[in-house]
């Protein structure tokens, strides 16, 4: 048995069946975790299983794929899926962000802005926001059926008391379309306010967890917050991309490896990379953030 | 430019080619996959198991892929597995028919058919074999040729079958009787069992869906589960009533002659009851023991007993102990998912600890700001 012949975007179709009506539920009931059976794939679980099922059961044949881990298409596990998913699939890739008809990322959303039509899929670790406050997933259930997150805002309130604000920085608790909390996945607050009201389609793939959720697009996704202690995202002012002068991108901090001094540059490698060369550059523009 | 990020193409595949020349540069002739399977038989049983797959050969070339890494090489299964359908469901397999390798009990001296003890290494003297580092074909042969010729004789003449020890209480009715289903239905199997590969846990568990979580867990996980239970977080003394080594016949239904079965191979099992007192409130009734049951794949005692402990342990009805709790037992013991989960953080983290970098200085920021 030296050659084994794996079928078309690696999973059987028995489970890309699954997989797809499972998210049919997930996109009917937004914010609302679906178990599945989520099956061990070739990558190790807490490395985007979830995300990479999803991925492989809604491709097909004509659509381009984008994947990115913390924002970068280079970073290794963007490569290692990538390669995974180009072998099993034969699909075209691409870095750009437009141009990508299903995108495939860990803890970004990208910069541009995506549009109708484009899916986003995001890798998940945690599934369960309210794992903040309570391990049991029997009790979790129980809490998102009769909407009961009162532990959850008792938890917001006392990081206040005990901080001065609220100390979560990324998998910011979302209310998704008035009903279900929700786990955005470990993305930064900078991202949060790209996921109301937007165009495109997400879907959530927790591959050890066995949970898949959405947002369909024009959902509303609000982060929970205080009247007089406002969601706030993370602040870079008088901070800029030392590649593409970026002032409004969300900025990774780093060292110089000869001289030692910190600088910033854009964690979206697509949209840094577009800005800095001069043809392109007066096309792109940030997502405007409003909430 | 992006030091830490690009590049990432080329550097997964350099360090590829580099596991491969650690893997191969010791100059000694590499290890045939069948080498594996007939010399590193309980390490193949391990991953079998915790792979949840029954193919020795595959196993065993899991572990030379893995250099010998049982947790890697269950993984390398699991991942394998994915890509088969699942074409049919056995008709549940009878253990009091296994072909017996072993079979002892720690509860009766005497049981029908006796103890046998069969390949174990339970009374031998830990001691390192100096001699094993000579070994040849040639001491190997011999020994086979000798043992065949003397010893096998008397024990082929023994019975391979031998029946249930727990038999004997349940005739009885020493033994708590358990609901295997809350399904009436058993018609279909397919649609009356849960599969832990094909629907995720919920809780609470079905059986069926507690046994398929065990049966695939990670064999060192139990271990310390059942074993925290044991010795004090918690009050589960398994007396092992019966543990049996054996070959066990799978039969499938016929896919076309209705009422006809078919034979499709047979399986190496581990099979161990243990037999624990239940306190039971109600004056009235009478006192009872309860089995706690677990089973896997090849020879794996020390699994297969941490198994039959933490299924009684989690019977349990108000959890007092981690062993007893089946969300925290059935959800941390899968080897291929913790080993998974605890390996991720070696990837990059950079805008998650960037975000909490800017907490943090926010929060100090406040704070220096009051004490001036």
């Amino acid at each position: 048995m030296s050659e084994y012949e794996y079928s078309y975007a690696f999973l059987d179709e028995q489970t890309k069946k699954e997989i797809r009506r499972k998210l049919l539920k997930a996109v009917a009931i937004p914010g609302y975790q679906v178990p599945f059976g989520s099956r061990e794939m070739p990558i190790a679980r807490g490395w985007g299983t979830g995300g990479l099922q999803i991925t492989l059961s809604v491709i097909g044949p004509d659509d381009i794929l984008k994947i990115i881990d913390q924002g970068c298409d280079e970073s290794v596990n963007a490569c290692n899926l990538r390669t995974f998913i180009e072998d099993v699939t034969g699909n075209a890739m691409t870095y750009d962000t437009l141009e990508a008809d299903i995108i495939q990322t860990r803890h970004r959303i990208p910069e541009e802005k995506m549009k109708d039509g484009q899916i986003l899929v995001l890798q998940v670790p945690y599934p369960e926001i309210l794992r903040w406050v309570e391990p049991s997933e029997r009790e979790t259930r129980r809490m998102h059926a009769e909407r009961d997150y009162n532990k959850l805002w008792v938890f917001l309130y006392e990081d206040i008391v005990r901080w001065g604000e609220i100390t979560i920085s990324y998998r910011y608790p979302v209310m998704v379309n008035g009903r279900y909390a929700m786990d955005p996945s470990p993305i930064p607050r900078f991202d949060v306010p790209k996921l109301h009201q937007a165009e495109t389609l997400f879907l959530f793939g927790a591959g050890r967890e066995k949970r898949i959720y959405a947002i369909p697009p024009y959902t509303d996704v609000l982060p929970l917050q205080f009247e007089d202690y406002g969601f706030k995202v993370e602040d870079f002012s008088g901070k800029s991309c030392r590649n593409c002068g970026s002032t409004n991108s969300y900025l990774d901090e780093t060292f110089d490896s000869k001289s030692g001094k910190r600088y910033f540059m854009c964690s979206d490698t697509n949209y840094c990379t577009k800005r800095s060369s001069t043809i392109t550059e007066t096309k792109i523009l940030p997502q405007e953030m409003s909430i | 430019m992006y030091v830490a990020a690009k590049g990432g193409a080329k550097a997964i595949s350099e360090a590829e080619k580099l596991l491969e020349y650690y893997r191969c540069n010791g100059e000694s002739i590499p290890i045939e996959v069948k080498q594996i399977m007939d010399q590193m038989r309980l390490a193949v049983d391990k991953v079998m198991g915790e792979g949840s797959l029954y193919a020795p050969d595959l196993a065993a070339l899991a572990i030379k892929q893995a250099e010998g890494d049982t947790i890697e090489a269950a993984f390398l299964l699991r991942a394998f597995r994915s890509t088969l359908p699942r074409l049919n469901y056995s008709i549940p397999a009878d253990s009091g028919q296994m072909r017996i390798l072993r079979r002892i009990s720690a509860a009766f001296k005497d049981i029908p058919g006796g103890q046998f003890l069969g390949p174990t290494r339970d009374y031998t003297k830990r001691l390192l074999n100096f001699k094993l580092i000579e070994e040849t074909d040639q001491h190997v042969r011999d020994f086979v040729a000798e043992y065949e010729l003397m010893d096998l004789q008397q024990v082929l003449g023994t019975p391979l079958l031998f029946p249930k020890v727990a038999d004997l209480l349940r005739d009885e009715g020493l033994i708590e009787s358990v609901k295997m289903n809350n399904k009436k239905d058993t018609s279909s199997i397919q649609q009356n069992i849960d599969d832990i590969t094909r629907q995720a846990l919920r809780f609470p568990a079905s059986r069926a869906m507690r046994m398929q979580s065990l049966a695939r867990g990670e064999t060192g996980s139990m271990m310390a589960l059942a074993y925290s239970s044991m010795r004090g977080y918690g009050n589960v003394h398994p007396c092992i009533g019966e543990l049996r080594v054996g070959y066990v016949e799978l039969v499938i239904p016929h896919p076309l002659m209705a009422a006809e079965y078919i034979t499709v191979g047979e399986i190496l099992l581990t099979e161990v009851e243990i037999i624990a007192r239940i306190k039971d409130e109600n004056k009235n009734s009478r006192a009872k023991f309860a089995l706690g049951y677990g089973i896997c794949f090849g020879q794996n005692e020390i699994k297969a007993i941490a198994m039959a402990t933490l299924d009684r342990a989690m019977t349990a009805v108000d959890p007092g102990a981690p062993a007893e709790d089946e969300e925290f037992v059935l959800y941390h013991i899968d080897g291929v998912e913790a080993s998974g989960f605890t390996a991720h953080w070696k990837l990059p983290h950079y805008v998650d600890f960037q975000a909490d970098l800017n907490r943090v200085r926010s929060i100090n920021e406040r704070r220096s700001g009051k004490n001036e």
